[in-house]
């Protein structure tokens, strides 16, 4: 009991958002026999492996002191050109719908940091006009893919391993090693520890901040990409409210809003968390509407208990 | 705090500074932009200014424009609403499903007394306990959709006998010649502008947006102002649920969603800077009017629906960025 408060501050080697992993892992193998099989877990992972990718993007974001809300419509968009233009060649379609997820990553980015205007006005702006590009660019229909390569791929799998779980685990290895170990990564702390401290420093917070606008945008359009190919499909609504789930999961897994602070394990955490309640309870027969109860709920005892540990955050910097 | 609201005020009544010709056209750009869309629109198409035209145009408005007022409020006092959108579909669900089972006016007080508890929650939280509003809030918007869905089981909701009752009056019914939704906006409006500059409640949320830390050295209940600038939000979240369960004598589960982002948009194209301790329920008012003069002139002209959006993302960002470079005298950052 001794170090209670220090392990729930994420300073010792597990962070808490793991430690509820575990406890629901556990839980749910006890109410479901069929939890913990391989196939379900591989499941779970495949399930998440959408959010999961814009959140490792979100994180960067977040850390750097700013939010992106835009990663549902740039999702929803990639998808309908990975599918809609596949007349053109897989290839083609592909390049299309991650380049539009770089394109509208550097547009935030550039306005963010040439303008000075909030992260969360800019992206608020793109969230509405990106959806209204899907719409333009569909006429309001669904997009069914016709080459089969596409929508096999979404169903493939390295030996028992599927592909999509693979893809998502090795990007998050990747962001994970990029924010510990790049002079990036610390510049992405250090801007949103103290930008007006980071600029004196000489960091160039405006590129970093750009740059994380990028990477988020293409991590929103790759995991549209996939979901794509898992539907063999793409609807114009395709991916809304998944900034909610993002930031949600980001949340959880313990980077605070207001910047400087952070991990890529934690988001991991978030995400299989919420991924694991929607699996488990599914499992449990439960009906998808409690989940959207329990996730607020723990939502803000998150809140509530990082606030008890932590003095600094009871300052609640709003937007 | 007087000079902050005659700033305020500055877009209503014209007052130009001394800084000269260029810096009131910045300053007054959201303005000009909407003059200057009015005529183009009005070129475009003869019914655009048509009184008709007009009046239907404030009508649909009207929804979005009463929500506007009250999140107007928590955003002046310092903080943000997300859950705006939720809240409507959850009170325009359970004022069309109680109207059957108890009558329309008990449907009415029922769901006025559920939206303020929420209200409450949702102040309580980020008023009380000082959690992060755009977190809560967040979760609020979840936690309450869920409900919902719970609460229906995901049934959607009408009014059986839709002729026999007098509840139509607030989305469909006419005073003098004035829609009824256009009439709870403006009443409203002008009751929460009136309170917001000429009374010491009003002063009391822009000091605590303003400098929250000096609001309660100066003796301000802080905590109290917060909590109830949520259930200000929540009453006008469930006088819209009047007008838009009352339109339509039914409601879908999801009604409300994506109305927290309309909403902030028009509060942010009217000048309302998130940060807190500034804005008036005026630009918010002509915020709200601007997205929907050009969502109407859009389609008017025979662009598809959801032109207005891209219009919206690129006239957002300007209207902030003009504020923005009018205040620092330059266009860009000079950071690198």
């Amino acid at each position: 009991m001794i170090n209670v408060k220090g392990f729930l501050k994420g300073g010792g080697f597990i962070q808490p958002i793991w430690v509820f992993v575990i406890v629901i892992t556990i839980f749910f193998s006890f109410m479901s026999d069929y939890f913990l099989s391989f196939g379900n877990l591989s499941n779970i992972l495949v399930q998440t492996s959408t959010i999961g990718l814009i959140a490792l993007g979100m994180t960067y974001v977040m850390i750097n002191g700013n939010i992106d809300l835009s990663v549902g419509a740039i999702l929803g968009l990639a998808a309908s050109l990975s599918v809609g233009l596949q007349d053109h060649g897989l290839a083609v379609a592909v390049i299309a719908a991650l380049a539009s997820g770089l394109i509208i990553g550097a547009i935030n980015g550039l306005i963010v940091w040439k303008t000075g205007v909030n992260a969360f006005i800019v992206t608020l702006g793109a969230m509405i006009g990106v959806r209204g590009l899907i719409f333009v660019y569909t006429g309001e229909q669904s997009f069914y893919a016709t080459n089969f390569a596409f929508s096999d791929f979404g169903a493939a799998s390295i030996g028992p391993f599927p592909l999509l779980a693979i893809i998502f685990l090795i990007c998050a290895l990747v962001m994970h090693l990029v924010l510990k170990k790049t002079g990036h990564g610390r510049n992405t702390f250090a801007v949103g520890g103290n930008a007006e401290a980071a600029l004196d420093a000489g960091i160039r917070i405006g590129r970093h901040m750009t740059i994380n606008f990028i990477i988020v945008g293409f991590f929103a359009a790759l995991a549209g990409v996939l979901l794509a190919t898992q539907m063999g499909a793409a609807t114009p609504n395709l991916g809304r409210d998944y900034e909610l789930w993002t930031i949600t999961a980001v949340v959880l897994g313990g980077t605070k809003l207001t910047g400087g602070y952070g991990s890529i394990t934690g988001t991991l955490g978030g995400v299989l968390a919420i991924g694991i309640l929607r699996n488990g309870m599914n499992m449990m027969q439960v009906p998808a509407f409690y989940v959207l109860v329990i996730l607020g709920v723990i939502l803000i005892s998150v809140l509530i208990i990082d606030q008890k540990l932590n003095v600094h955050a009871s300052k609640g910097v709003s937007i | 705090m007087a000079t902050a609201q005659q700033g305020n005020n500055s877009l209503m009544f014209g007052k130009v500074s001394k800084s000269g010709l260029m810096s009131f056209l910045s300053a007054q750009g959201i303005l000009i932009f909407f003059l200057i869309s009015m005529v183009v629109f009005s070129f475009f198409s003869e019914q655009f200014l048509s009184q008709s035209n007009i009046m239907s145009v404030v009508r649909q408005a009207s929804i979005i424009g009463i929500i506007a007022v009250g999140v107007t409020v928590v955003i002046i006092g310092g903080n943000l609403d997300l859950s705006v959108g939720s809240m409507l579909s959850f009170a325009t669900v359970m004022v069309v499903d109680l109207h059957d089972k108890v009558g329309p006016t008990m449907a009415i007080i029922l769901m006025f007394a559920l939206t303020l508890m929420v209200g409450a929650i949702n102040g309580f939280l980020v008023g009380f306990m000082r959690l992060n509003s755009l977190i809560v809030t967040l979760a609020m918007l979840s936690a309450i959709q869920g409900g919902i869905l719970i609460y229906s089981g995901g049934q959607n909701v009408d009014i059986a006998n839709q002729d026999g009752t007098w509840f139509s009056v607030f989305g469909r019914g006419y005073v003098a010649g004035i829609a009824v939704p256009v009439v709870i906006f403006a009443v409203l409006a002008i009751i929460v502008q009136v309170v917001m500059s000429y009374t010491s409640y009003g002063r009391r949320i822009f000091a605590v947006g303003g400098n929250p830390v000096a609001a309660v050295y100066s003796g301000i209940r802080k905590n109290w102002c917060v909590f109830s600038t949520y259930l200000i939000s929540a009453f006008c979240v469930a006088c819209a649920a009047l007008v838009l369960g009352s339109r339509v004598m039914g409601s879908q589960n999801n009604v409300g969603q994506g109305y927290e982002l309309l909403v902030l948009a028009g509060i942010i194209l009217g000048g309302t800077s998130l940060l807190g301790g500034a804005g008036s329920i005026w630009k918010t008012v002509i915020g709200v009017l601007i997205l929907g003069f050009i969502q109407n002139g859009l389609l008017l002209m025979g662009y598809p629906y959801y032109t207005q959006w891209l219009v919206t993302w690129v006239i957002i960002i300007l209207a902030v960025w003009l504020d923005l470079a009018n205040k620092r005298k330059r266009l860009l950052t000079t950071h690198s």
